[in-house]
């Protein structure tokens, strides 16, 4: 079946060369980094994580939310979702790549990488993250597989499939819940040191996973057909609504706590990411183009109008600002001010940005091959 | 019938050019020589029997480092009954050169896996500090 | 014979196991013979800043430290290696500085790592390659370390520095008694592990000309650390964590 992906239309042979493209400069920006260090990043002595773990850090939320289409499907028997379930665990597959590749670029010593699993230490949560990240790629990877290619010769999905996708769905809000862990115990880190952080992971995890979810499947629609139905994409669109609504009012929750205890190292994070400390106000105006975007497309979607260019609009004011909230609020906003608190400016540099956009473009090109098989399979059956 | 021809003539250029390093070498008669080692000057015993160092170096590297970093246990009661410091710089560089003795066989055989010299120092040894 | 596929995996499975357990065993054993030899030791430092003179120039500690261990002067400030440095009182101790007598903030004081008892980094650590050993000093394995910066990230200290680049072209004069480091690892102060082995005292303690540093076995009644925490008020880095450090401030 994956020949599938190898016929295509000049439109599709053009994205899939874009796409490449993009990989072979992030490849290039690369192994620059390993020739020379990652002192090729913006990273510093105190902001020692930056674009690449923030990027981690959205995209397992991204990876968890397909539990959101599974779930009501499998659990609940839930029909109208027939034609997104694939289309999730999909996504989930492409996603925890991601991740786990910038991970990998990440790392000082990336060919000592299996130390984790040779050396295993259970006292640390990125041990079990290792852990938790791959058993997902394996969960959704083997569902995938096996339902599309049993669709394709046209039987019903094996039994044993079954109990994985049972698995699959704990197992989906674990992998937010350990990488929140990463960041919630640390003591030393008051920004990030907050029993409601993984509930806030997953409420945004469960807000962007279906608003990018949504966007894929009206492109599907508007390139090959594809439709999963009004239904369905209504319910993503409810379920969406709402997260990003819990996720609102647990950032509003955080703002409380910091800003009325008025303990320093509390309330200094918020002060550096909404309006500037120390004279570094570098993420201001992306944290309040965050916050607009978010209340634009909570007004367009509580409001009564239901249209199709409202969905689409307020997928993307939403995947945008939790990307923004996530992406460059969460991990550098929890590093600045320092320990002792010094605020450091952190830019990413340009082969910081390469390489970022480069895993962006394989996360891309393995959502395109996939949905494309897809879509080949399910046209014949 | 000319297809024929001009597929046995393509696999026996194909046959030709993939012996290639077998014939060549045999024409051309020269053969690849062995690296050649500068032993120690003054030691005349290495701290393990030389067939198993050949063997076993890597494991006997890993081993030392191990016990020596991640335990304290710095020094070492070799087989021949001797003491030495486990140290890389100290007691092997104390007796063998890099250059003319770990490099030959290394560069020889393209073994280029674990760098130790990235980190540790090279300089000559202090007269005196072996055991 | 013919084996199914099931004993294959079965068989497998318990090779793995069988394997596991016993690299666990022998690991356990090596620990139990370096545990007995440090008999109960609790290494600690005490930092008498009023008697440091950083701010007249001085530097001997921090030097003594990057000449014995090879670390790097890297100009670059964000990809600075640093073991023991300096900082200003109301930096470090940030919450109690206000109106506390100015000829005591006046001073600038050493920073290190606390080595703590109940070390954040070591929680966290994926590989191992920082642990806590017996004799209380932090210790990093670099041949182990992947540079995932976890460590740097926990540690509510800022103690940890990073390899941003290859040390090696800023390391002025190579000691050949220590290694230098590769591009890619974390680093930090290590309490002169290698020293301590052979019975001297940290090179940071012996550099200060001043004796500004105290270094000791907190566990030995008898030693002159417990002695100038007997009759000197200490004050810690940020106890509350619980972190236990064991680098105490003298008031």
């Amino acid at each position: 079946m994956f020949e599938k992906a190898l016929v295509g239309s000049r439109r599709y042979w053009l994205w899939v060369s874009a796409l490449l493209v993009l990989i072979a400069i992030g490849a290039i920006f690369y192994l620059r980094q390993l020739t020379y260090g990652l002192g090729v990043t913006g990273l510093s002595r105190d902001v020692t994580w930056g674009l690449y773990i923030s990027q981690f850090t959205f995209f397992v939320g991204v990876a968890a939310s397909a539990v959101m289409v599974v779930l009501p499907y499998y659990l609940h028997d839930y029909k109208q979702f027939g034609k997104i379930t694939i289309l999730g665990e999909l996504l989930a597959v492409a996603a925890v790549t991601m991740c786990m590749l910038f991970i990998f670029v990440d790392m000082g010593q990336p060919a000592r990488v299996m130390n984790v699993l040779l050396h295993p230490t259970p006292h640390s949560m990125m041990f079990w993250d290792m852990i938790s990240l791959n058993g997902y790629l394996l969960l959704n990877g083997v569902i995938a597989f096996a339902t599309l290619s049993s669709e394709k010769k046209g039987i019903a999905t094996p039994h044993w499939v079954k109990p994985f996708i049972y698995l699959s769905i704990p197992w989906a809000v674990s992998i937010h819940t350990v990488t929140a862990f990463l960041y919630s115990g640390l003591a030393s880190r008051p920004f990030w040191m907050t029993a409601v952080l993984a509930p806030r992971f997953l409420a945004s995890a469960f807000a962007s996973g279906p608003a990018l979810l949504i966007l894929l499947i009206l492109v599907l629609r508007r390139t090959t057909g594809y439709d999963p139905g009004e239904t369905a994409l209504g319910k993503l669109k409810t379920i969406m609504t709402y997260a990003a609504t819990i996720s609102v009012f647990f950032v509003l929750m955080e703002l409380f706590t910091a800003f009325y205890s008025g303990i320093p190292e509390h309330r200094e994070h918020f002060e550096f990411l909404y309006v500037g400390l120390d004279g570094q106000n570098g993420l201001v105006p992306w944290m309040w183009i965050s916050t607009i975007l978010m209340v634009a497309a909570l007004a367009m979607l509580y409001s009564q109008r239901a249209g199709k260019k409202i969905l689409a609009a307020s997928c993307v004011c939403i995947f945008i600002s939790l990307w923004i909230e996530k992406g460059m609020g969460l991990i550098i906003g929890g590093l600045i001010p320092s320990a002792l608190g010094i605020v450091t400016k952190y830019q990413p540099t340009m082969p910081e940005w390469g390489i970022v956009i480069g895993i962006w473009s394989i996360g891309t090109l393995m959502v395109t091959v996939f949905y494309k098989i897809t879509v080949g399979v399910r046209s014949i059956s | 019938m000319r297809e024929r021809i001009l597929i046995l003539g393509g696999v026996a250029i194909f046959l030709v050019l993939f012996t290639y390093p077998l014939w060549h070498a045999a024409a051309v008669s020269t053969r690849a020589k062995p690296p050649q080692l500068e032993l120690p000057a003054e030691a005349r015993e290495c701290v393990a029997p030389i067939p198993y160092m050949r063997r076993a170096h890597m494991q006997l590297l890993i081993d030392w480092r191990e016990n020596a970093v991640r335990h304290g246990l710095r020094r070492v009661h070799a087989a021949n009954g001797k003491e030495y410091d486990a140290s890389l710089t100290h007691t092997c560089l104390g007796c063998h050169s890099r250059s003319n003795f770990c490099d030959k066989c290394h560069s020889y055989s393209g073994v280029s896996a674990p760098s130790c010299w990235q980190c540790h120092n090279e300089s000559k040894v202090i007269p005196g500090r072996m055991q | 014979m013919t084996i199914t596929r099931k004993q294959f995996l079965k068989f497998a499975a318990a090779s793995l196991v069988g394997a596991a357990g016993a690299k666990l065993v022998s690991g356990a054993e090596v620990v139990k013979q370096a545990a007995a030899s440090k008999n109960g030791k609790r290494w600690a430092m005490a930092v008498d800043f009023q008697k440091c003179r950083w701010d007249q120039g001085c530097n001997q500690c921090s030097a003594a430290c990057n000449r014995a261990h090879n670390v790097p002067d890297i100009p670059d400030k964000a990809h600075e290696v640093k073991w023991i440095w300096k900082e200003k009182y109301q930096t470090v101790f940030r919450q109690q500085s206000e109106v506390v007598n100015p000829a005591l903030t006046s001073h600038p004081l050493s920073l290190l790592c606390n080595h703590c008892s109940s070390p954040a980094c070591t929680k966290v650590c994926p590989t191992g390659a920082t642990w806590k050993q017996e004799d209380g000093v932090v210790m990093m394995d670099w041949h182990r370390c992947i540079g995932c910066r976890y460590c740097m990230a926990a540690c509510p200290y800022g103690s940890r520095s990073f390899n941003f680049v290859d040390p090696r072209p800023y390391v002025a004069n190579i000691n050949p008694d220590f290694p230098t480091r590769t591009k890619g690892v974390v680093e930090k102060c290590n309490f002169c592990n290698e020293r301590l082995a052979k019975g001297q005292i940290p090179a940071c303690v012996e550099g200060c000309s001043e004796r500004a540093l105290t270094f000791g076995d907190q566990n030995d009644p008898a030693s002159e650390i417990r002695r100038v925490l007997a009759s000197r008020y200490a004050i810690q880095r940020q106890p509350e964590l619980g972190t236990g450090p064991s680098v105490y401030y003298l008031i």
